[in-house]
C-alpha cells in the first residue's frame, strides 16, 4: 500500500535541519511517498519509524537475484500499464533418472543455441538438475559434478527433496549462481537453515495454493526472504492459475507473502512432448513464469521464443533500435545495390526478412532515426537528405562499395530530389511503400 | 491462514459469436473473465482453432504437408482432409487464387469452390481473401451469396470495404463478419462502430486485430489484445467485446525462421520443425493474451494447440 507523504511526515523529526537536501521536512517526505528519494536520505528517522516505513514502502514484489540474473521485481500485470522488467528466464532439464547417454547428450547440447539478436545474448541461463526416487544419491552427485563441469556461467537449479543430499550438492556448486528447489510444507524449517547458511536462493512448493501461502509465511518468520515460488507439476491448469494467483495475489491485492517470482517446471508437466513444451513457453513467458524449465533448448523452439520475450520485455516506452551500420544481404558484395531504411527494429526485421525473400543482394544502410519507424522519423526530422548522406560520408559508404544505386523508402519519396543534390553520382530509387512489395520490386530492378 | 483472492469476474463479458451450418456450429467468446482465468469464473468456451486451406493448394515445399495431404488432387479434398485432422474444430478456406496480381480467378470460379468445400466438409466454414481489398469486397459480395444457409464467417473487411463488404455478407446473406484493422485497439473499436451504424448486429462481428509472428513486433499485437478484453471486460466497452480471431498461420509461416532452407541455415535444424514451433508459440502467446480462436497451417500446430487450449479449460 502507498504511503502518503503526510503519514511519513507524522514519523518524521519535524526539525527542517536540511541535511537531506530538502528545504524542510514536509518536503522531503512528499518525495519519499513518491519514491524520488529514499527514506535512508535523512538521518534522524528513528529506528523505529525507518522499519515501520519500509515495509509500508517495499515494491510489492521482490527483486531476487541468482548470481547476475535478476528475477522478480514486476509492478504491473500488464506490459501497457507501464512494463515488465525481469525477462523469463528458461533452463534446460537433466534427471539423474535418464541414462548416461542421455545425459551426456544433454550436457553437451547445451551451448548448442548462444546467438545475438538486436543487442541481446540468447541461450539457456539454467540448468535443473532432478533427483528422482529411484536414483541413488550418488548417482546425483555425479549428475551435480559433471553438469557444474559444462555449466560456462549458467546457473543451476537443483530439485531434491532430501536435504542430506541436498546439502552434500550444494558444497558441489559453491559460487555458483544456485536456486535451492527443496522446501515444501513438510521441511521448510531445515530446508531454509540449509539455504540461508549456503547463501542461495530457496524454491518453495506445496500441495496446493493454501499450503504454499503458509509455508512461504513460515519461512518468512524464520526471515529467509530470499525465494522462489515453485507453481506445482500436477497439470497445467493448475500450475497456470496458481502462476496468475501468485502474481495476482502480490501486485492487485499487496499481498506480500505471494510477493517473489514463480519457478515453472513444464518439462514435468508435459513431459517429452516437445510442442507442449514450446506451447507452455510461450504462455509463462507471456503470462508471469520467472523460470520455466523445459526438456532441451533447441533452434526450432528457440528463435520464436526468444523473439517473443523480446517483444514483450521491451519497454512500451522505448522503441526496440537496432545498430546502424552496413547490412549487406544475400551475401551482397561491393558491387551489390545499397538500400537504406530506420533503425527502428521492426522495420529492420520487416525489410531485411522480405529482402531476403527476394535473393536479391542488397548492402542495407541503417542511419540512427531514433528508433523511430519511416514516417515517424521523418515526421520528427530524425530521417531527412541530410541524415542519411550525412551517414553515407561519415560510413565512408563510397570507398567501401562501388555501386551507385541507392533504394530510398517509398514513404519518404519525397527526399528523392533533396537526396540526389546531396549525394552526387548517385542513382536514387524510390523503393516501394510496403516492404510485402519489395521481393517483386527487387527482382523485377535486378533484372532490367 | 488459507489463501484468499479476489476472482476477477466482470459484469460484462465478450459476446457469444457461433458460425456454421445448423447442428455444426462452434461457439467463440462468450466468458465474462480474463483470457483463460478458469480459477475466478467456468470459461463460457474453449478457445477454437482453425485450419488453413488454399485454394492455390498446400505448401508443397513442406515434407509433413505434402504426406498430410497425400492423394488429394483438389481443394475440395484437401479441405476433407484438413477437417479430420485431431483438433480441428473448423476450417479456414483462403481464396488466394483470386489475387489479381497473381492467378487473378474470377470470382465465380472462387465462389463454386467455397461452395463446394462447405458442402463437402463436416465442420464450420471461415472465408479468408486474397488480401487484395478492392478484389475481397468482389469476392465476398459473390461467395456470401451462394454460401447462404451455411453461416459462414468471414474474414476480413476493412475500413476502406466495410460498407460493401458489411451489407452483403452479413445484411444480405446472413454470414458473420469479422473486421481487420491494423494492430490498435482505436481502429479496431472505430471499424466496429462503423459496422454497427450500417446496422450490422455487433453480434455478428468478430475482431482481427491483425496478427505478427513471435519476434517481429508482437508486443504491439499482445498489448493490444490485453487492452480490448480490458477495456471489454472492466469498463464494459460493447464496442470492443466482440471475439477476437487471429490468423497465426500466414504469419509464422512467412519469416525467415520458417522460411530458410536448412541448407542456407544448418545449425537450424530443419526447416518444417521451425515452422510448426514458429506457428505454436505466436498462437500459444495470441490465446493467453486473448485470442477466442486461431487458425494455423500445419495439423501438427493444430493438434499441439488444441491439447494445449483443453488442458486449460
Amino acid at each position: 500500500m502507498a504511503l502518503k507523504g503526510l503519514d511519513i511526515f507524522k514519523l518524521s523529526p519535524k526539525t527542517n535541519c536540511k541535511d537531506c537536501g530538502c528545504p524542510t521536512c514536509m518536503a522531503f517526505c512528499m518525495k519519499v511517498a513518491q519514491g524520488a528519494l529514499p527514506i535512508e536520505k535523512c538521518p534522524h528517522f528513528s529506528a523505529d519509524a525507518i522499519a515501520t516505513l519500509s515495509e509500508a514502502t517495499a515494491p510489492p514484489m521482490k527483486t531476487i537475484k541468482v548470481g547476475d540474473f535478476q528475477l522478480g521485481g514486476e509492478t504491473v500485470m500488464f506490459r501497457h500499464d507501464k512494463t515488465f522488467v525481469s525477462r523469463t528466464l528458461y533452463a534446460n532439464a537433466v534427471c539423474d533418472c535418464m541414462d548416461e547417454a542421455e545425459l551426456d547428450r544433454r550436457l553437451a547440447g547445451l551451448g548448442k543455441v548462444d546467438y545475438e539478436r538486436i543487442g541481446e545474448r540468447m541461450y539457456v541461463e539454467f540448468v535443473r538438475v532432478n533427483h528422482s526416487e529411484s536414483a541413488s544419491e550418488d548417482a546425483f552427485l555425479a549428475l551435480v559434478k559433471k553438469t557444474v563441469d559444462v555449466l560456462n556461467g549458467r546457473g543451476i537449479i537443483l530439485t531434491v527433496k532430501d536435504l542430506a543430499l541436498a546439502a552434500k550438492a550444494l558444497e558441489l556448486v559453491k559460487g555458483l549462481p544456485v536456486i535451492l528447489n527443496a522446501a515444501d510444507e513438510s521441511n521448510y524449517a531445515d530446508a531454509s537453515k540449509l539455504a540461508t547458511e549456503a547463501g542461495v536462493v530457496l524454491g518453495v512448493g506445496a500441495a496446493d495454493l493454501n499450503a504454499l501461502y503458509d509455508t512461504v509465511a513460515a519461512i518468512e518468520a524464520l526471515g529467509n526472504k530470499n525465494l522462489i515460488l515453485d507453481v506445482g507439476s500436477a497439470d497445467l491448469k493448475s500450475a497456470f492459475a496458481n502462476a496468475v494467483r501468485i502474481r495476482r495475489a502480490s501486485l492487485k491485492e499487496n499481498n506480500r507473502t505471494f510477493g517473489y517470482p514463480s519457478l515453472v517446471d513444464a518439462a514435468k508437466l508435459a513431459p517429452g512432448d516437445s510442442h507442449m513444451q514450446a506451447a507452455l513457453l510461450a504462455l509463462f513467458t507471456t503470462r508471469y513464469g520467472s523460470v520455466v524449465v523445459i526438456d532441451e533448448m533447441d533452434y526450432a523452439k528457440a528463435l520464436p521464443l526468444y523473439g517473443l520475450r523480446q517483444n514483450l520485455f521491451t519497454d512500451p516506452q522505448k522503441p526496440m533500435k537496432v545498430a546502424p551500420g552496413i547490412y549487406p544481404l544475400n551475401g551482397a558484395d561491393e558491387n551489390a545495390i545499397c538500400a537504406t531504411t530506420v533503425d527502428f527494429a521492426l522495420t529492420y526485421f520487416v525489410v531485411t526478412g522480405e529482402m531476403e525473400r527476394s535473393g536479391v543482394p542488397v548492402n542495407l544502410l541503417i542511419s540512427d532515426a531514433g528508433g523511430y519507424s519511416v514516417l515517424t522519423a521523418w515526421a520528427a526530422g530524425k530521417l531527412s537528405a541530410s541524415s542519411i548522406a550525412k551517414f553515407i560520408t561519415e560510413n565512408d559508404i563510397e570507398s567501401k562499395i562501388k555501386n551507385r544505386t541507392l533504394l530510398l523508402p517509398g514513404k519518404v519519396a519525397v527526399l528523392k530530389g533533396e537526396l540526389e543534390a546531396k549525394l552526387p553520382g548517385w542513382d536514387i530509387v524510390v523503393a516501394p511503400n510496403e516492404a510485402v512489395q519489395l521481393v517483386k520490386f527487387l527482382r523485377e530492378l535486378t533484372n532490367k | 491462514m488459507p489463501f484468499s483472492d479476489k476472482p476477477q469476474v466482470f459484469g460484462a463479458s465478450i459476446n457469444a459469436l457461433s458460425f456454421g451450418p445448423a447442428g455444426k456450429e462452434v461457439t467463440i467468446g462468450g466468458s465474462n473473465v480474463y483470457p483463460l482465468y478458469s480459477f475466478d469464473a467456468p470459461l463460457a468456451n474453449p478457445v477454437k482453432v482453425g485450419i488453413q486451406v488454399s485454394d492455390k493448394g498446400f505448401d508443397a515445399t513442406v515434407p509433413g504437408l505434402a504426406k498430410f495431404y497425400e492423394g488429394c488432387t483438389t481443394v475440395v479434398e484437401q479441405a476433407v482432409r484438413a477437417a479430420s485432422a485431431p483438433g480441428v474444430d473448423f476450417v479456414a478456406l483462403s481464396l488466394n487464387s483470386a489475387d489479381p496480381n497473381e492467378d487473378n480467378a474470377s470470382v465465380e470460379d472462387c465462389a463454386a469452390t467455397a461452395l463446394a468445400v462447405a458442402q463437402a466438409i463436416d465442420k464450420p466454414l471461415a472465408i479468408m481473401g486474397c488480401k487484395n481489398i478492392e478484389k475481397d469486397s468482389e469476392l465476398f459480395v459473390k461467395v456470401a451469396d451462394v454460401l447462404r444457409g451455411q453461416n459462414a464467417l468471414f474474414l476480413s473487411c476493412r475500413e476502406e470495404d466495410y460498407k460493401t463488404v458489411g451489407a452483403s455478407v452479413v445484411l444480405a446473406g446472413g454470414q458473420s463478419l469479422g473486421g481487420e484493422s491494423a494492430v490498435d485497439i482505436n481502429l479496431a473499436k472505430q471499424l466496429n462502430v462503423l459496422l454497427s451504424q450500417l446496422g450490422v448486429p455487433t453480434t455478428k462481428i468478430v475482431m482481427n486485430l491483425g496478427s505478427a509472428a513471435a519476434g517481429y513486433g508482437f508486443e504491439y499485437l499482445a498489448s493490444t489484445i490485453d487492452r480490448v478484453k480490458d477495456a471489454a471486460l472492466k469498463q464494459n466497452d460493447a464496442m470492443l467485446q466482440m471475439p477476437v480471431v487471429t490468423p497465426v498461420g500466414d504469419d509464422a509461416w512467412s519469416v525467415k525462421e520458417a522460411l530458410l532452407e536448412e541448407a542456407d541455415m544448418p545449425e537450424w535444424g530443419a526447416r518444417e520443425e521451425r515452422g510448426i514451433q514458429m506457428e505454436i508459440t505466436t498462437a500459444a502467446a495470441c490465446i493467453a493474451s486473448g485470442s477466442d480462436a486461431v487458425i494455423l497451417h500445419h495439423p501438427e500446430s493444430v493438434k499441439t494447440i488444441s491439447e494445449f487450449v483443453s488442458a486449460l479449460m
